[in-house]
């Protein structure tokens, strides 16, 4: 709360960028105090990791201070205290937190909780909610992160003229010099971020993990790679075309096991049919939604934060040109 | 295949979307999409004539039982309007390759297939489950959809309009996901019919109404009703124009049906219109919307505002007909739907051709058309009459319902109204008739041509539509009808 007001208050951004990423640690501990580990993971993740790293990439376009504003937003400050006077109205006849005879934990819950170990086979409850009994909400979130990929590019993208970036290497080369101890010490450490990656990736099943959570890992070590050894070193490696197909990768392959089961007569995203054994199908059938799920998650934080990059780039090498014009016109 | 048609509509173009990329030659990929429209329009025809016959249909996603797994559930309602969005974007996306050549740079032709099949997932996903939770994953896909295919206009103010647009939307999207979590921690179900039983019990409490409140102004924000719509006229104006056709002749239909589906089968008649004053509230705000929409249209230069402001005062008949709560008032209002849907991706189209070929929609670059673009400017004249409710076009048939319905429930005053409120469209399309055809046309205009037939096609199919169903009824009135009483008949 104090964060918020603080974040709310301040006008240099790059501090508000810091803050955030703090606010997103603490709201992550505030979920694991309600015993929602899982969603827990995904905030330490997705707030206080990527979000910050993409936020800072967008200040590196638009510079670090807020534009300050005059006008008083009453209206606004109206609305809002309406909203919140409504939340705590609604509050007022809600169950007691934790109240064991809470309608939630009465109707749909005790079936996941008893049963979902001889349904599904997967001792992650939320795991097997998210991909077996609502497995086609997970796949509308794919859809959601794929769709918001794309319009990310459709704004972004620039118009294809790659010519050879003239880039000082000179200038490049001495900004990474001041940046040794780090460059070295996240040399050392991605590797392990990606090992952590996969680890999350394939034991979703047992702990709290999944795809969500590694794709955005995964992206997290590639983005660090970038910002340290420059966009053209990790395009080499990660080539945006190809991780923008990728992208679209991941979201068939969620989709495809859905078809393969209705081939196999079942209804759509029905994985009993996928193995002789419905346990066995089951658990083929989140194993590989959930590489689906990676891939998407990944491929699309990674093109959107190469987009950012590129523009950046360009537009540094806009400005660059811009200037030696304006010299030349002097002289 | 046939117990598979509630998912396959839905599954279809959300594989496609990614599959776009494969192919990444914007003539193929207009293909392509063309192709996936048709199949869903097909898909859309059958489930409705299966409906029909043979009732509501429940299909079990991931083979879980409803409370536990997500269920469509497709009854006459949502039949109807998976037909209605199908139709549009099918036809829409007929003059789309021709449109976007001139509109958008060659690089983004196959992300704005991508994206337009995205937001046609969105809206089918909206409309056929019958999850509350899934409603609003899939509200995210077509809204998000929604905003990049309106950032993609060429002008910059397309920019700042679905900037305008995403944070509106994603106000109202959050309301409605605060209500829907509301509800799940009174019920502990997501379930629509579930929620509807379980609710009867808590309906009392004051958490369900706050969760009601926020569910109607959420999904008020995204229907655009006065005084929520400040962000839908930018949107329309600035948009490539397809994606203008497109969105307006669906999205705010999508948010009629999510209105009509949480207040009539979800809370339940007695709930939504004994217990609160909504009644009342969204009659009133229906008609001042008509009103003041009609009056700005009047006085707006660009001709896709002009529009734009006329789609506000048409939802604003819809929640007329909504809130009169009767089932020919229903009636009424599922009848405009598609009666609108159909007059306005009609106009929106002929605008686009104008776009097309003279690169402006301003009011004052339309003298002389008339006489240029013969068969598109008629086009705007049919479906203006059409939008004004003059006899033998579809725009009559609703006007003519919504009339017998306040008549029937009593409500002179409403009635007075309406008719009132079609005068001020007489004199919003009447500005664009005498623009074009009582004035020579502008220096160095001389050579303007008519539309290519890739415009022309879609846009008289519409026209004629428009035509035919304000003469054979049957078709449309029995279906909107079936839906409305079946609406009513389940919670008497």
């Amino acid at each position: 709360m104090v964060i918020a007001i603080a974040i709310v208050r301040m006008t240099d951004l790059l501090a508000v960028v810091m803050l955030t990423g703090i606010y997103g640690l603490v709201s992550a501990s505030f979920f694991v105090v309600l015993d929602a580990v899982d969603v827990a993971f995904t905030e330490a993740s997705v707030g206080a990791g990527i979000s910050g790293l993409l936020m800072l990439a967008a200040i590196t376009i638009t510079g670090r201070k807020e534009a300050p504003k005059r006008h008083k937003p009453l209206i606004s400050l109206f609305v809002v205290f309406v909203t919140g006077g409504m939340l705590i109205y609604g509050t007022m006849d809600m169950p007691y937190f934790g109240a064991v005879d809470a309608p939630v934990h009465q109707h749909v819950a005790p079936r996941y909780i008893e049963q979902s170990m001889e349904e599904v086979g997967i001792p992650n409850i939320v795991t097997s909610v998210l991909g077996s009994y609502r497995a086609f909400d997970t796949l509308g979130e794919v859809a959601v992160i794929f769709t918001a990929g794309i319009g990310v590019m459709s704004l972004l993208s620039l118009p294809r003229r790659r010519k050879k970036p003239q880039t000082d290497d000179a200038t490049e080369e001495q900004m990474h010099e001041r940046h040794m101890v780090v460059r070295i010490v996240s040399k050392a450490l991605i590797p392990f971020i990606l090992l952590f990656a996969l680890y999350v990736q394939f034991h979703g099943d047992f702990g709290p993990g999944g795809g969500f959570q590694a794709g955005v890992i995964f992206a997290a070590a590639i983005i660090l790679y970038t910002m340290l050894f420059g966009l053209d070193t990790a395009q080499k490696v990660f080539n945006p075309s190809v991780i923008q197909l990728l992208a679209a990768v991941g979201l068939l392959l969620y989709a495809s096991v859905g078809v393969v089961s209705m081939l196999n007569g079942a209804n759509f995203l029905d994985y009993n049919v996928l193995a002789d054994d419905a346990l066995t199908g089951q658990h083929i059938g989140i194993l590989v939604i959930e590489l689906g799920v990676g891939i998407t998650v990944a491929s699309v934080m990674l093109s959107i934060f190469f987009n950012f990059d590129a523009r950046r780039q360009a537009l540094q090498n806009n400005n660059k040109q811009k200037g030696e014009q304006d010299v030349s016109r002097t002289l | 295949m046939l117990a598979h048609l509630p998912i396959l509509q839905v599954v279809i173009p959300l594989m496609a979307a990614p599959l776009c990329w494969f192919l990444n030659r914007s003539k193929l990929v207009w293909i392509f999409a063309l192709l996936v429209c048709s199949a869903t329009f097909i898909n859309s025809v059958l489930l409705l004539i299966e409906v029909m016959n043979s009732g509501t249909i429940i299909y079990e996603l991931g083979g879980w039982e409803a409370p536990w797994g997500i269920e469509y559930r497709i009854d006459k309602l949502n039949a109807f309007l998976l037909l209605i969005i199908s139709s549009i974007g099918t036809v829409v996306m007929f003059a789309a390759n021709t449109s976007i050549q001139k509109e958008l740079s060659e690089d983004r032709h196959t992300l704005f297939y991508s994206l337009y099949l995205l937001s046609l997932t969105g809206m089918y996903g909206i409309v056929a489950t019958g999850d509350a939770f899934n409603v609003f994953v899939f509200l995210e896909i077509s809204s998000l959809s929604a905003y990049a295919l309106i950032a993609l206009g060429k002008d910059r103010r397309a920019l700042w309009a679905a900037f305008q647009y995403l944070i509106m939307g994603t106000i109202g999207a959050t309301f409605i996901l605060i209500g829907i979590g509301m509800l799940y921690q009174m019920t502990g179900t997501l379930n629509m019919s579930d929620l509807a039983i379980r609710l009867v019990d808590v309906g009392h409490t004051r958490t369900v109404f706050a969760a009601f409140a926020f569910l109607i102004v959420g999904i008020c924000l995204k229907l655009a009703l006065f005084p929520l719509h400040l962000w839908l006229p930018n949107a329309y104006a600035y948009a490539p124009s397809i994606v203008t056709a497109f969105l307006a002749a669906t999205s705010t239909k999508v948010a009629v049906y999510l209105l009509i589906r949480f207040t009539f089968t979800v809370f339940g008649i007695s709930f939504s219109f004994t217990s609160l004053p909504l009644q009342d509230i969204l009659m009133v705000l229906g008609l001042v919307g008509v009103f003041v929409a009609s009056i700005t249209a009047i006085y707006q230069q660009n001709v896709k505002h002009i529009l734009a402001y006329s789609s506000i005062a048409q939802v604003g008949y819809m929640i007329i007909g909504y809130s009169i709560n009767t089932s020919t008032g229903v009636m009424a209002t599922l009848l405009h739907l598609f009666n609108h849907a159909l007059m306005k991706s009609a106009l929106f189209l002929a605008l686009g051709a104008v776009m097309y070929r003279i690169g402006s929609v301003q009011l004052s670059q339309f003298q002389g058309l008339g006489r240029q673009m013969p068969l598109t400017m008629s086009a705007i004249v049919i479906g203006g009459l059409s939008l004004i409710g003059v006899p033998l076009t579809v725009g009559f048939v609703s006007k003519w319902y919504l009339l017998i319905a306040s008549v029937e429930a009593g409500m002179w005053p409403v009635a007075v109204l309406i008719l009132l409120g079609s005068l001020l469209a007489i004199v919003y399309i009447w500005r664009i008739v005498e623009m074009a055809y009582f004035k020579p046309p502008l220096p160095g205009r001389d050579t303007v041509k008519e539309a290519p037939w890739t415009f022309l096609g879609p846009i008289w199919a519409l026209v004629i539509a428009n035509i035919y169903f304000g003469i054979d009824t049957r078709l449309s009135v029995q279906i909107a009808q079936a839906a409305s009483q079946s609406l009513f008949g389940i919670n008497p």
